[in-house]
């Protein structure tokens, strides 16, 4: 069996040594083709990629990807396409993969977790399954070497936070907001003390999502996390390109901008 | 005690974890409270003197006679409810939780506006703002309700994603629920969502079958045979069951929508879906092989939903419920029947349990009599069925 996932995505925070630029991909936005190119552009500048298999109903994302994800279902994407994405990018930086519950359950999470280890995913994100309801399935990911990621809010209280920290594995997704994807979050002292109440009770590292738009943003939570998420920001970028060629230029000239932030 | 969070393998909490405090919170509020005098006194005055409970047991005698049913068809009327339909029993008892959790703001889903509509005047009445969520297609074939909303000083957020229905309003209310959850109180309008919610909204509805089961004692020395329910969600279905589950001899029947036909579209979740996850719980859901939500279809909006609540995939499973479905076309000529026999206009809803109980009345099991939860009134409707069934307003 190959490195499991878990200890592929700690090392990768190790042999980093800064802040781990993580940025998201939604799988078959706008189409599946230019999905696979974008997801190959950023890896050259991440150091995570994380990439979503578009849900119907997506219960914790604000309007942008709530429409990519549709779009991307219009298309005719569906999971195992997605999944094959991450098989293009074995050489590239490690895998997760961003889906809700259904998607997993829907064939029975051992099909939807082999299929994912089997493309060389490193861990999967499931917004919609709480620590309390996910033994069943991270037994099943951990028996084909996914890392299940946590997810932890500011209204994590200091028990729950103990209880994600114990089962932890990869890195925790500490959301930054009380809210959805694509909204404005601030780095202000709320976020600073999230983060320092956060790192009592979780040992892996902390990765900081939702809300983060600008190079200026991801530096300063570079300061405080051991990581950034990008996610709403691409897609709009990608949305409003004229053109293919605009979107893979703004993509590149983004990625790198982040990566450039994080890395002085 | 603790409040269920599952119903055999079926509810549970599948929501962002942003709002796993608040659905901890709400547990112990209403578990503190359900049995406080204090709140019960509170309820129970509000139920009696504003909403008009009991609802009437009404015996209906001319649909008995065309439709052939000599055991009898009783009707339990929470058409009469204050605000035209059950929902009123749910939104009071969320929102006298709410105040007592210190929240500002309520927030709600809806379909037909029922729901709404009982949640805007709970609101009002206590003075928390309001704000409800509803399908753009939604608004549009129940407008009646969109218009009381407003009056009722709610403010009405029309939601365009997917086929701007229930489902669709429902995820909306979820997501500000997730962003506002420090001040806001999510009332949802039926026996769905992560838990506690299927089982507060169950709990707060058991005053139909409560009510109703000692009221055909009353009238008529026995238990009925059957007792008929529409499903969407499954909150009047729940609500009235829950009183007969243990009467092993009454048959218990929920109704699905059962839309265009079975080649067609339709909202049939128990009878035509696979469990799945949808709005923080498990259970029958519509969905493609891959898990992706369906579209329903209902004439009826309080019917056009994918899923329904975990309990009544429970009691699927189990065998102590039979679900069923009505057609579009069959609900609206019951409506019209009823309407026409009875001076009572349905609401659509409740029309998919009369036009089973005539359509199936050769196979509804036990001798005794017929009890439906006739679950609103049709006011809403009378825009969109007047336009089906080609009666207008023109001289």
């Amino acid at each position: 069996m190959p490195e499991p996932g878990a200890l592929r995505l700690e090392r990768a925070f190790r042999a980093a040594g800064r802040p781990l630029f993580v940025p998201y991909v939604m799988g078959g936005y706008p189409d599946l083709d230019a999905s696979r190119r974008h997801a190959r552009i950023l890896a050259r500048h991440a150091d995570i990629i994380e990439l979503g298999v578009p849900f119907s109903d997506p219960l914790a994302d604000g309007p942008t990807i709530q429409a990519a994800g549709q779009q991307a279902l219009d298309g005719g994407t569906r999971p195992w396409d997605v999944l094959r994405i991450a098989g293009d990018l074995r050489d590239g930086p490690p895998v997760v993969v961003m889906t809700y519950f259904n998607t997993v359950i829907a064939h029975g999470a051992e099909q939807f977790l082999n299929e994912a280890a089997g493309n060389g995913v490193a861990g999967i994100i499931v917004p919609d399954l709480p620590v309390d309801e996910a033994a069943e399935v991270r037994e099943v990911a951990q028996g084909v070497g996914v890392a299940l990621v946590a997810l932890a809010a500011p209204t994590t209280d200091d028990a729950r936070m103990a209880e994600i920290g114990l089962s932890a594995e990869g890195f925790v997704y500490l959301v930054a907001v009380t809210g959805v994807t694509g909204g404005q979050m601030a780095l202000d002292d709320r976020l600073r003390a999230l983060v320092e109440r956060a790192r009592r009770h979780i040992k892996v590292p902390l990765v900081v999502g939702f809300g983060v738009r600008t190079p200026e943003q991801a530096r300063q939570i570079g300061d405080i996390a051991d990581g950034v998420v990008i996610a709403s920001e691409i897609i709009r970028r990608i949305g409003d390109a004229p053109d293919a060629d605009a979107a893979d230029a703004a993509v590149e000239a983004f990625g790198n901008a982040i990566a450039g932030a994080l890395r002085t | 005690m603790s409040v269920a969070k599952r119903f055999g393998p079926y509810g549970g909490r599948y929501v962002p974890e942003t709002v796993i405090g608040a659905l901890d919170e709400l547990t112990e509020a209403y578990d503190r409270y359900r049995d406080d005098p204090g709140f019960r006194d509170e309820l129970g005055a509000l139920l009696g003197n504003y909403v008009g409970r009991p609802t009437p047991l009404y015996r209906a005698g001319r649909l008995e006679e065309a439709w052939g049913l000599d055991r009898g068809l009783w009707l339990k009327r929470e058409d009469l409810c204050h605000t035209g339909a059950h929902k009123i029993n749910n939104a009071l008892g969320q929102v006298l939780l709410a105040r007592r959790m210190g929240k500002q703001r309520i927030i709600a889903e809806t379909g037909a506006g029922q729901h709404g509509v009982a949640t805007a005047t709970a609101s009002a009445l206590v003075g928390l703002g309001c704000r409800v969520y509803m399908g753009r297609t939604d608004m549009r074939r129940q407008r009646l309700n969109v218009i009381r909303m407003r009056m009722l000083g709610a403010e009405v957020t029309p939601v365009d994603s997917g086929s701007g229905t229930l489902k669709d309003a429902t995820s909306e209310a979820i997501r500000d629920w997730v962003t506002n959850v420090d001040t806001t109180h999510y009332i949802i309008g039926s026996a769905v969502g992560p838990a506690p919610y299927p089982e507060i909204v169950a709990a707060f509805q058991s005053v139909i079958g409560n009510e109703a089961r000692a009221q055909m004692l009353a009238e008529t020395g026995g238990l009925p045979g059957t007792v008929v329910a529409c499903v969407g969600g499954g909150s009047n279905a729940i609500g009235i069951f829950r009183a007969f589950l243990d009467d092993a001899a009454v048959a218990l029947v929920g109704v699905e929508a059962g839309g265009e036909g079975p080649s067609g579209r339709h909202g049939a979740s128990l009878a035509l879906g696979r469990p799945g996850v949808l709005h923080g719980s498990y259970s029958y859901l519509l969905q493609d092989p891959d898990g992706q939500v369906a579209e329903a279809h209902s004439v009826s909006a309080g019917l056009d939903y994918p899923g329904v609540g975990p309990e009544h995939s429970h009691l699927r499973d189990t065998g102590r419920v039979s679900y069923v479905n009505a057609t579009d076309e069959a609900a609206l000529s019951a409506f019209l029947e009823c309407s026409r026999r009875e001076g009572i206009i349905p609401a659509l809803e409740s029309a998919h349990a009369l036009a089973h109980v005539r359509d199936g009345a050769a196979g509804l099991a036990g001798p005794g009599p017929v009890l439906v939860c006739l679950s609103g009134r049709g006011d809403k409707d009378v825009d969109q069925a007047g336009a089906a069934l080609g009666i207008d307003a023109s001289a």
